[in-house]
This record gives C-alpha cells, sequence and structure tokens, in this order.
C-alpha cells in the first residue's frame, strides 16, 4: 500500500469569472520514503494540490469535487473529523513554505513557535520541549542553537529561517513531508545547502518528500520519480532519469529545453511560447495544444489520456504522440 | 554544510543603543550612587525618562514615608485603602531602588537574543521626551491615587466649620480652598484621582476584553459571524453614547462606582472592536497564520496564541486614548449628576458643585477641572507616543 494516494483529485473554486478548475483530475502515488517531485510552471495547480492534501483549501470559495480521494496510510483524508486532521497536519504530514521570512510569527520567539508544535503534538512539557527544540536547531544546522532559540524571526536571514521552518516542520517526526518550492526564495548557494539538508533529513528520519519545485536542476538532484503537471493536470510521469533524458510529453520537452546549458554562451534560450492559459477557461482537447509545435487536429478534438509510454511501466505521458495509432508520426515536425 | 558560520554577523547587537557614554555611571560609583539616590546614574547617562521617572518615585514615596511617617505605621492595622497605600510606600520603593540596582550593576553588553517588538518599542518611546513626561504625570497620577490616605491634610468628606470655613480661598490651612459645604478641595482632588483612574482602568479593562476577542474572532473566522458582530457594533456606535449612558444609569438607579464601571466598560468596546478586526483582516491572510494551520493548531489557539499578540500594538494604543476618554465621560457623567453620588469626591461632580460659586470662589470649579485636563492630556500624550513607538515606520 503506498503511503500517499491521490485519486482524481479535483479543486475547484468559484470565481466572479466562472469555474477555476484549479486541479483537475490528479492522479498520483508515493511510497513510504520516496522522494516525488511535482514540476510545472506558476498556475498550474502544484501548490493547489499541496494543500488540497493538508484540507488547507478555504472554502468558500474552494471546494474539492465529490469523486475525488485522498488516502494518507490507508486512511481517507476527504473525509476524516476536523480533530483528526488537525492531529495529521503538523504530526504525521508537515509542510514547508516558499516564503520563510513570512512564514514565522513575527512576533514570538522561533523557539516558541517549536516548543508549540512538541507541546501540542507530542506532548512534552515545556522543560522538555526546550531541549527538544534546541536539539532540532542543532539538527538542522543552526549554530549556538541555544541562544537562537530565544530569537526573533527578523533577526534572522532566510536561509536560517528555512531552517527553522524545517526544524518546526520534522519536530513531529512526519512520514510525509510536503516542501513547497522551498528554495525558491532563497539565494543559489543557500538553496544547496537546504537541499542537502531537507536530503540528509530524509534519509536519516526515513519519511517521504512531495517536492514542489519548478526547478528541474532540484529535481535531477533530489528527486526519485517526477510528476510534471500543466493545467491542473498530470502530463507526464515516470523515474528522474528517464523523464530528464528522454521527455515525452512537449511540455517536458520544451521545459528542459528553456534550460541554459553549462558553455552555451552563444546560443538564446528557448522558452515555451506564449503562458499558462486561465484556470477558468482552459481550451478544448489537449489543455497544452495553443503552446505546443506540434498540435495537429487531433489534439483539438479530443483530450488526450495519461497514456502508458511502454506498456506495463510506471512510465506514462499525456500526449497522442505516444498513443499507438500515432507511432508512425514523424516526431521532428508536424505530421501531414 | 553549514551557512550558519557566516549568518551570525548579521545578530541586531545591543537594542538599547548604548553609546560610548553608557560606562559613565557603571562601576562602583555607579552602585553607591544608585544606592543613595536611584535615577540619578541614569540621568547621568542620558537615559532622562527612565532615571527622571525613577528619581522622581522615589523621592515622592521618601518624602511621604519621612513626613507621614504616623499615618504610613497606622496604615498597617487601618482599613484596607490605609493598607494598600503603606503597602504601595514600600513596594514602590523597594521597585525602584532594586530597579535602578540592577540596571547599573548590569553587565554593560546586553543579551543578543529577544530584541521583541516590545522592546524596540520602548526604546523608541524613550526616546519621545514629551510622551515620557506624559507618562512621568500618569505615573505620578497613579501614586497619588494609591497613596492618598497618607498625605491628604483633610478628610474629603468632613466639614470644618460651616461659618468660619466655608469658600475659604487658596492658601494656608486649606492649600486650594474649601468649597461651599467647607471640604477641602485639595484632599477631595487626591480622592478624586482614585475614583477617575479606577474607573478608567477597570472601565477599559472591560471594554479592550470584549473589542479583542470580539474583532478578532470576527475577522478571523468572517463570514456570518463577522456580519452579525460588526452590524453590532454599527448599532451600538449609531447611538448618541453619553443619551445612552443616562438611560442605562437612570433605568438601574444605583450609581455605584462598580455600576459606573460596567456601564462604561460595555459601551467603549466597538472602537477596539473595530480596530482589531481590520488588522485581522489583513493578518489572516499572511502565510504565518497558514503555516500555523498546517501545523495543526486549532481555530481558538490561533486566534488566541497567533493573531491576538500580532494585535497587541494597536489595542494598548487605543486603550491608553481610551482611558482619558473614559474618565472625561465619567466626569461628564458626574457633572450632570448623574455619576457617582455625593459626598463620594469625582471630578467632574466637584466641578458640578463649584459652578453656583464660580464668581465668588473659581478654585472649587477651577482645580478640579485641571486635574481632568492635566490626566486626560498626559494619558493622550502617552498614546500618541506608543502609536509611534510601534509604528516602525517612525523608527529611525
Amino acid at each position: 500500500m503506498p503511503l500517499l494516494e491521490v485519486t482524481d483529485l479535483r479543486t475547484y473554486f468559484t470565481t466572479d469569472a466562472g469555474v477555476a478548475r484549479a486541479v483537475d483530475g490528479v492522479s498520483l502515488q508515493l511510497e513510504a520514503g520516496e522522494t516525488l517531485g511535482i514540476v510545472g510552471e506558476s498556475g498550474c495547480g502544484k501548490t493547489v494540490m499541496a494543500l488540497s492534501i493538508l484540507g488547507l483549501i478555504p472554502s468558500p470559495p474552494g471546494e474539492i469535487v465529490a469523486g475525488s480521494s485522498i488516502r494518507f496510510n490507508g486512511e481517507e483524508l476527504l473525509e476524516v473529523k476536523p480533530a483528526r486532521l488537525r492531529e495529521i497536519r503538523g504530526n504525521e504530514i508537515s509542510m514547508i513554505f516558499q516564503e520563510p521570512m513570512t512564514s514565522l510569527n513575527p512576533v514570538l520567539t522561533v523557539g516558541h513557535q517549536i516548543e508549540e508544535v512538541l507541546r501540542l503534538h507530542r506532548g512534552l512539557k515545556r522543560r522538555e520541549a526546550r531541549a527538544a527544540g534546541v536539539a532540532l536547531l542543532a539538527e538542522v544546522g543552526i549554530s549556538e542553537p541555544d541562544q537562537r532559540y530565544d530569537s526573533y524571526p527578523h533577526q534572522m536571514s532566510g536561509g536560517m529561517l528555512q531552517r527553522i521552518m524545517i526544524a518546526i516542520a520534522l519536530s513531529c517526526e512526519p512520514r510525509l513531508l510536503i516542501a513547497d518550492e522551498p528554495t525558491t526564495a532563497l539565494d543559489v548557494t543557500i538553496q544547496a545547502q537546504i537541499l542537502d539538508l531537507l536530503v540528509s533529513l530524509q534519509q536519516k528520519h526515513g519519511m517521504a518528500l512531495l517536492l514542489i519545485t519548478h526547478d528541474l536542476g532540484v529535481v535531477a538532484e533530489v528527486c526519485d520519480r517526477v510528476v510534471v503537471m500543466y493545467g491542473g493536470q498530470v502530463v507526464e510521469t515516470g523515474t528522474t532519469e528517464e523523464i530528464l533524458s528522454h521527455p515525452k510529453h512537449p511540455y517536458t520537452q520544451g521545459l528542459l529545453a528553456s534550460l541554459p546549458g553549462i558553455g552555451d554562451r552563444d546560443v538564446r534560450l528557448n522558452p515555451i511560447p506564449g503562458t499558462v492559459p486561465s484556470a477558468v477557461d482552459w481550451p478544448e482537447g489537449c489543455r497544452f495544444r495553443d503552446r505546443c509545435s506540434f498540435a495537429w487536429e487531433r489534439c483539438a478534438e479530443s483530450e488526450p489520456d495519461l497514456l502508458p509510454v511502454v506498456a506495463g511501466a510506471s512510465r506514462s505521458a499525456r500526449c497522442w504522440l505516444v498513443h499507438p495509432d500515432e507511432s508512425s508520426i514523424d516526431r521532428a515536425g508536424k505530421p501531414t | 554544510m553549514t551557512d550558519a558560520g557566516f549568518e551570525t554577523s548579521d545578530l541586531r547587537v545591543d537594542p538599547t543603543g548604548s553609546g560610548p557614554n553608557r560606562s559613565v555611571g557603571r562601576g562602583r560609583g555607579g552602585v553607591v550612587l544608585s544606592a543613595i539616590l536611584p535615577g540619578v546614574p541614569q540621568l547621568l547617562v542620558g537615559r532622562w525618562g527612565v532615571g527622571g521617572l525613577g528619581l522622581i518615585v522615589w523621592t515622592a514615596l521618601l518624602a511621604v514615608l519621612l513626613t507621614r511617617w504616623t499615618r504610613f505605621a497606622a496604615g498597617w492595622g487601618g482599613p484596607l485603602d490605609h493598607q494598600i497605600a503603606s503597602l504601595t510606600v514600600v513596594a514602590g520603593l523597594l521597585g525602584v531602588w532594586g530597579w535602578s540596582m540592577f540596571d547599573v550593576s548590569r553587565p554593560a553588553e546586553v543579551k543578543r537574543t529577544g530584541v521583541g517588538q516590545w522592546s524596540l518599542a520602548a526604546k523608541a518611546f524613550e526616546k519621545n521626551r514629551i510622551a515620557v513626561l506624559g507618562l512621568i504625570v500618569v505615573v505620578c497620577v497613579y501614586l497619588i491615587a494609591l497613596v492618598t490616605p497618607l498625605v491628604t491634610p483633610h478628610d474629603p468628606a468632613t466639614q470644618a466649620s460651616l461659618v468660619t470655613a466655608r469658600l475659604v480661598p487658596p492658601g494656608g490651612e486649606f492649600p486650594l480652598g474649601t468649597d461651599h459645604l467647607a471640604r477641602d478641595v485639595f484632599s477631595r482632588i487626591m480622592y478624586g484621582a482614585r475614583i477617575s483612574l479606577s474607573i478608567g482602568f477597570v472601565a477599559v479593562g472591560i471594554s479592550v476584553t470584549i473589542g479583542t476577542l470580539l474583532g478578532a474572532v470576527s475577522g478571523y473566522l468572517g463570514g456570518w459571524v463577522d456580519t452579525v458582530v460588526m452590524r453590532f457594533v454599527d448599532m451600538v456606535i449609531s447611538f448618541p453614547r453619553l443619551v445612552l449612558l443616562i438611560t442605562i444609569v437612570a433605568l438601574f438607579d444605583s450609581n455605584s462606582i462598580f455600576m459606573i464601571m460596567a456601564v462604561l466598560g460595555f459601551t467603549q468596546w466597538p472602537g477596539t472592536t473595530r480596530i482589531v478586526r481590520g488588522e485581522v483582516l489583513s493578518l489572516r491572510e499572511r502565510e504565518f497564520i497558514e503555516a500555523a494551520r498546517a501545523l495543526g493548531f486549532s481555530r481558538s489557539r490561533i486566534i488566541l496564541r497567533h493573531v491576538i499578540p500580532n494585535v497587541l500594538a494597536p489595542v494598548i494604543v487605543a486603550s491608553t486614548l481610551g482611558i482619558g476618554n473614559v474618565i472625561v465621560l465619567e466626569a461628564g457623567l458626574s457633572f450632570l449628576g448623574m455619576g457617582l453620588q455625593p459626598p463620594t469626591p469625582s471630578w467632574g461632580s466637584m466641578v458640578a458643585d463649584g459652578r453656583d460659586h464660580l464668581l465668588a470662589a473659581w478654585w472649587i470649579s477651577t482645580f478640579p477641572g485641571l486635574a481632568i485636563v492635566l490626566t486626560v492630556v498626559a494619558f493622550n500624550l502617552v498614546g500618541d507616543g506608543l502609536r509611534d513607538a510601534f509604528d516602525p515606520r517612525l523608527r529611525t
């Protein structure tokens, strides 16, 4: 049984412009101890999916459509009581956010905020909680943890704050950690340190990691498997190696092609044309076809399913190009 | 691996702004000086706000202790307010002395951690001379109110001879004169301070508690709760306050001090509710609130321990200004005869008493009126100072 099994998750928001289908039929699985990367542009539904798993979608305007299922460790999260959900949050599933600078309460010391989680979920006394909190700060690589424990968030740098967020998230030794772009707000050297820290702590505690990012470099470094999202849907899944070396979906190919390579000084970057369409009206048929250089009539007529790339393997892509009918298509250009 | 090594350089060391002068007044000489005259070592290093406050409190209480020794000693066995007065003298003296000694003997290098919004605000407040002056006045008025039984020359309700001591001008035995019933105005003003201050304090305490809780709940939960609470606020605000107060007081027909406190407190909260709700509305969209929810905190925990601490600064400002407001209202009620009943000395009713004799005996109304002005202005100065001190944009 997988640790986390999301099946046909649909999270819709009612807005003045219509119903925004932010997450529209996402299914994914995560085994215990595994690292899964969720990749995609801004606005493709990555964060909404993460918040849906934790039951943090504000309702109204948000709504998780009937038929969706999120099973964590065999328990259906969409049906548990609020009290049980609060027990799971922070205790069995933790989340770290993109902006460490604003994710901590500015008027409380960082120690106070670590202590609060330890006392709530693990029932520690104040003194024990302090000892455990200082040990956690040391574990996430904060020097002089005993003194830093009584500091306020504004006295620390972004990198240290993200370490503290990690300490808080790990304080109850969760089985699943959701990291929503944990390194986006940090500068490059700190990014690498934070990633190293995450990976080493993950291995040490044996937890599963759901890493949301738009940075394929991060994915290559950390993840076992990758889910590529576009338009609120999964468009391609596979192992990191397969995805990075043999991308099947034109969107994944575009993402990879838009990365600069070392030594390509004189080569122009190759961005994907256009922007992600609005979640209120996704295009008919394939949602990527307006931006796809391969698109033909079939893409507009009907939407492809998530098709297996090789029969029997866990690798699939949401594109007519991988459909057996279309195997004759010349990949270099548009079919005629 | 670790980036902490060079990040320690961004520590904000030293919240109190110790310049090179900080060492003056320290050491052995500072300790001796502080033992005799607390506050002076602080004055010497330029911290005139806290130093002045300490010195004033120390000398005033010491003067009370020495000149009123018999009353002080007798106070322990007397009625409750005498006991409180004697206790205030002892606690005040020990407190100021202990604080000064601690302050002087504290090592010069300041703790690196714990520079929260409070110490930052305290530092900014200390620089605002007018506000510190207001604070000194407020503290003095509170001290006077507490030690009144020890220092008043006369009993506030006892009448001297109606033949010889009626409408006596200021000076001599009666420092601020006597009123039309031959009572000492000076003593009555001092006793009136206790009434005004305790009513202000308790009424604002009630209103701040209600206002903060209602505002936070309303702003955080939103939806129909918010609608109901805010429409109720609109309703309460739309009543003319004084008319409402007079109606309630007339309705209950028993003008005890607790009654006045409750009536003022339960009509004062809408302003605080609005301020708090406005703050919470922007606060609840902040990421740390979402992070708190992601950590499995319950709604009540988030409201009480994460939302409310973030709105305390504007609440404190509002309540300081509110105390001034309540004191004026109470005086107004008493002036209209709807407040505390005679012979309880209240500043408002004293002003009213002197109205008929304004031309013959100006002192009866004037001095309590000045007391009201002085106190309210002091509270407003402190409130304004706090508002500036809590505003990071005004910090230099």
